[in-house]
């Protein structure tokens, strides 16, 4: 061992690796003797909930992740489904929300980085990134600030790239003030024949760093991750890597073009835990061991210990095992790229990983015993009770529907984003063909008439209310979402945001969430392909709202036949397609005009769901309506008012003869319902729809300048745009 | 029409302006690594958007002394069309082919959106297929599009009528509000004293598409097809 491990670990030192002593003596049994400073460290950081998944690996494996769409499920970088013609799209989501509550702009960025390292690493070029933002309530003294940044971060590092961000979602409560979530989804587009995988098979094969030097930057970055915070959590900052998104632009490219070669056996990000994780996850899944020479580590700074190397979360590097004899062309390639490359080892037999720094041996672990052994827990688990239903008649009716309207829609909640998108490039590489603002982001198959629709969801009202329906309805509305631009919704991931899985009341949340969207996911054959878990989100013991953020794909098989939200002519017939049930328990009416968070959230129907999806997607492509919109937060009108704004054509709302009262019908959240717009064929579809079993009505008219709401006064889109795009500007503007 | 654009490590635009000049003259253009010494026999070079050299130090700078540079630089001087959107642009001012600078954006952000634009001229290589005074909608995405020169430059452009596209309202009206970044004169484009480099910041390429909701931007590539054959 090297000189590090004289040094004696004392109890304190290993309480400050996050390792309980029970973890400790579970390290001693594998190693038979003390570990080495170096060794505590990698242990330390396999072991951290956010690389091991100790607390939610047994919840995560009831999730269905299989189908015939499916080419790789959660285990790699990224999961793959196939888009046909030898095409394959390659995505996950992941969270990068303890870095960007300390340094907003970083933490993101390189959130950015990292989820598109897990893509191109499978051997896609990214085509499209996503992201789910939550941030505290407007008036909570950070929340400008981390908005800013983390908008500026996203934009920053995605739009050097040249990788369009399409799409995502941001919200404002309270919930968050302590825990901002930064959730980063992309996917990538792949030959379906091509894949590259992280298994380093065959021995004596040389193991290859390139991309960035390795500086002292993020070290210790999954174990932050994986604690809570408190008021000093500031002080963390010096753990927060710095993404240089230019270095990850030639390294897409370096890449891919060695990819074309047949030249890689194995290829792995360094994400979180870096040189470590990369290293034994690739050993593990290959069945071999890793010679380290840390003395080929190309570094940023002098004098480096191993444990620094090792424990490094620099940004923009990969690890790869190469075929013998390639060295000198993969080399070649790199250098044209101005990046780092260097041998830094090589795969063995022995089935361990050995570390060594200045001739000295720093660590020699066995690899099945780090990458395996680590602790799994079925944590105490406390079933979240949820409310009664409320009924329509016990909430209070507004002054007039068109007034309250006018609030939500000027509400952070519901107000455009166009102050965030317009700050990220999402129309380069020239195949976006539809823009962030709709229900999916659709881009190009590069070269095709295919599209591929993206869309990311989930209401952390309703999960904190009823994790199970939360989490089925998270599900349904992103499989809701690629329907309504006339995609087959192919399979999920997900970004599973929630407290201290310590606490049986959080555990509960977390189980309830995982159980509902496993039944929606097998409901909707719908599966989840990749995904990530972020555990800890607390401040001085307040947890965030659970929030289990879904990412889906889909599928358009002709671009020619899609629909977006936007009203595309005068004299169209809108109609609902789905039940009225006026389900204003957790509704978003409740909570900015009442300011009550009250009752059971709206139930998914999933057999229902199903229905409704395939008949509007049948409607789209039979090119039969064009516009088309869920109704989501907000209900019927705001649904109906978003498609006005978009079309910039008027709506006359037609009186309804339901028993329920006006504001329920107006701002119910019920699910699996859609708004489509309809020239001559309403009559026609309204009969199918009934034949289908699915409630339809005329709910209006298009037309003029206005949205009309029966016996009250017309409410000028042009007033509505104002009040709609106003506030996000406004709110940034008084930074 | 022979076509070449310049890759830049950095740049992202490369793609998206070679499937538009495929489009518009039928074959691949020639794609030239900027560590090259010659650009190949060429009617146009284009120099792409993107982040050339991360936009460290400031935007284009590095490209500008970049080994292919020097070589474009002379074939501009003989009289080859040169093209340079976006980075493209920056890296024609700050190789001295075009005067002024594009500075940070006047809001300070990164800005993507369509914007209208006025066409100033239509009897160059580039700009044969608009109307002189057309209005057309093609997008832009930069952080540093603010353009900006002393006042003698400024006054020479304009007497030289050298001002290729303006940003504008959609009724043409060239006022504050139509002007997404702070830019002299709303200028949003420029040509030097041949007429045969333009620089402009917003970005043809992202609309010559209708699948990608307009076609505005294909008319510069039509156009140069017709001029240079």
């Amino acid at each position: 061992m090297g000189s590090q491990a004289t040094a004696p670990l004392t109890s304190e030192l290993v309480a400050e690796h996050g390792l309980t002593g029970e973890e400790y003596e579970r390290l001693l049994g594998i190693l038979g003797r003390e570990p080495s400073l170096t060794e505590l460290g990698i242990f330390s950081v396999m072991w951290s909930e956010h690389c091991s998944y100790k607390s939610s690996k047994v919840w995560l494996k009831t999730l269905p992740t299989e189908g015939p769409q499916v080419i790789q499920g959660p285990g790699e970088n990224a999961g793959i489904v196939d888009l046909g013609d030898g095409h394959a799209a390659v995505f996950k989501m992941e969270s990068h929300n303890h870095p960007s509550f300390i340094e907003p702009y970083q933490g993101a960025a390189t959130g950015v980085g990292g989820i598109m390292r897990d893509v191109f690493t499978m051997g896609a070029r990214p085509v499209a990134n996503l992201n789910a933002l939550r941030f505290g309530a407007p008036d909570h003294a950070k929340t400008r600030h981390l908005v800013s940044g983390v908008v500026a971060g996203i934009g920053g590092y995605g739009n050097c790239v040249g990788v369009p961000t399409v799409g995502g979602e941001v919200n404002f409560d309270a919930g968050f003030n302590g825990n901002i979530l930064v959730n980063a989804m992309c996917v990538g587009l792949a030959h379906a024949d091509r894949i590259f995988y992280s298994a380093a098979k065959g021995v004596g094969h040389p193991v290859v760093y390139v991309g960035s030097k390795t500086g002292r930057d993020g070290i210790h970055g999954a174990t932050m991750a994986s604690a809570e915070f408190d008021d000093n959590s500031d002080e963390k900052r010096p753990t927060v890597q710095v993404g240089d998104p230019f270095t990850e632009k030639l390294l897409i490219e370096a890449c891919l073009e060695l990819m074309a070669e047949d030249v890689i056996i194995a290829i792995q990000d360094m994400g979180a835990a870096g040189l470590t994780s990369s290293s034994v996850e690739m050993a593990d899944k290959g069945g071999v061991g890793f010679d380290l020479d840390l003395d080929a580590v190309p570094c940023r700074e002098e004098g480096m210990s191993a444990y620094e190397m090792m424990l490094s979360e620099s940004q923009e590097r990969m690890l790869m095992v190469l075929k013998p004899g390639s060295e000198e062309k993969a080399e070649k390639i790199f250098r044209k790229w101005e990046l780092d490359f260097a041998i830094v080892g090589k795969t063995t037999d022995s089935g361990r990983l050995v570390v060594s720094h200045n001739g000295e041996i720093e660590a020699d672990m066995p690899v099945k015993a780090l990458a395996d052994s680590a602790p799994e827990y079925k944590r105490p688990w406390t079933p979240t009770t949820p409310p009664e239903l409320l009924a329509p008649e016990d909430v209070p009716a507004p002054n007039s529907i068109t007034e309250a309207l006018e609030t939500m829609m000027a509400s952070p909640h519901l107000c455009s984003r166009r102050w965030v998108w317009e700050q990220y490039d999402h129309m380069v590489m020239g195949d976006t063909v539809r823009r962030p603002g709709g229900d999916a982001a659709v881009v190009r198959v590069h070269g095709s008439k295919k599209g591929i629709a993206a869309a990311c969801d989930v209401t952390p009202r309703y999960c904190t209310a009823d994790p199970v329906e939360g989490g089925k309805q998270a599900v349904a509305e992103t499989w809701r979402n690629l329907t309504a631009v006339g995609a087959d919704p192919l399979a999920i991931t997900d970004c599973m945001n929630f407290g201290n899985p310590e606490r049986p009341e959080i555990m509960g949340q977390f189980a309830g969430c995982i159980e509902g969207m496993g039944e929606a996911c097998r409901a909707l054959d719908y599966p989840v392909v990749s995904g990530n878990v972020s555990l800890y989100n607390e401040t001085n013991g307040a947890a965030i709202p659970p929030t289990p953020a879904i990412g889906g794909v889909g599928l358009i098989p002709d671009i020619g036949k899609m629909a977006n939200l936007a009203l595309r002519a005068e004299g169209e017939t809108l109609l609902l397609l789905g039940p009225e049930l006026g389900h204003l328990g957790q509704s978003l009416y409740m909570d900015v005009m009442l300011e009550r968070r009250e009752g059971a959230p709206p139930p998914v129907d999933l057999a229902a769901e199903r229905r409704h999806g395939d008949f509007v997607r049948e409607l789209i492509r039979e090119g039969v309506v064009l516009a088309v919109h869920d109704v989501a937060d907000g209900g019927l009108v705001v649904a109906v008012a978003e498609m006005a704004l978009a079309g910039d054509i008027g709506v006359a709302l037609a009186p309804n003869e339901s028993p329920l009262p006006a504001h329920a019908i107006a701002f119910g959240e019920d699910q699996g319902r859609y708004v489509v717009a309809v020239g001559d064929h309403a009559g026609d579809i309204q009969a199918r729809a009934q034949q289908a079993g699915i409630p339809v009505r005329v709910i209006g008219t298009t037309g003029g300048r206005d949205l009309v709401i029966p016996d009250e006064p017309p409410l000028p889109l042009a007033t509505l745009r104002q009040l709609h795009e106003g506030w996000l500007p406004h709110y940034m503007q008084a930074m | 029409m022979k076509a070449s654009v310049i890759v830049f490590p950095g740049s992202n635009c490369d793609r998206d302006v070679a499937v538009c000049l495929e489009a518009a003259t039928g074959a691949k253009p020639t794609m030239v690594w900027h560590g090259d010494a010659d650009v190949p026999a060429s009617d146009l070079i284009v120099l792409p958007g993107g982040f050339s050299y991360g936009d460290y130090l400031r935007s284009g700078a590095m490209a500008a002394h970049s080994p292919v540079m020097r070589d474009v630089v002379a074939k501009a001087r003989k009289g080859i069309t040169i093209l340079g959107i976006c980075n493209g642009f920056q890296v024609l001012t700050e190789s001295g082919l075009l005067p002024g600078v594009l500075m940070r954006n006047a809001s300070l952000k990164f800005i993507c959106r369509d914007v209208t634009l006025k066409v100033e001229r239509n009897d160059t290589v580039f700009a044969g297929q608009y109307g002189e005074g057309d209005i057309i909608t093609i997008p832009v995405a930069h952080h540093d599009g603010n353009y900006f020169t002393d006042r003698d430059t400024l006054e020479r452009l304009e007497g030289e009528n050298r001002v290729a596209f303006r940003y504008c309202d959609a009724t043409g009206a060239l006022d504050e509000t139509a002007n997404p970044n702070g830019s002299l004169h709303n200028i949003a484009g420029i040509y030097d004293e041949t007429g045969r480099v333009l620089g402009l910041m917003p970005h043809p390429e992202r609309l010559a598409d209708a699948a990608l909701g307009g076609t505005d931007g294909k008319h510069m590539f039509t156009s140069l097809v017709e001029a240079l054959h």
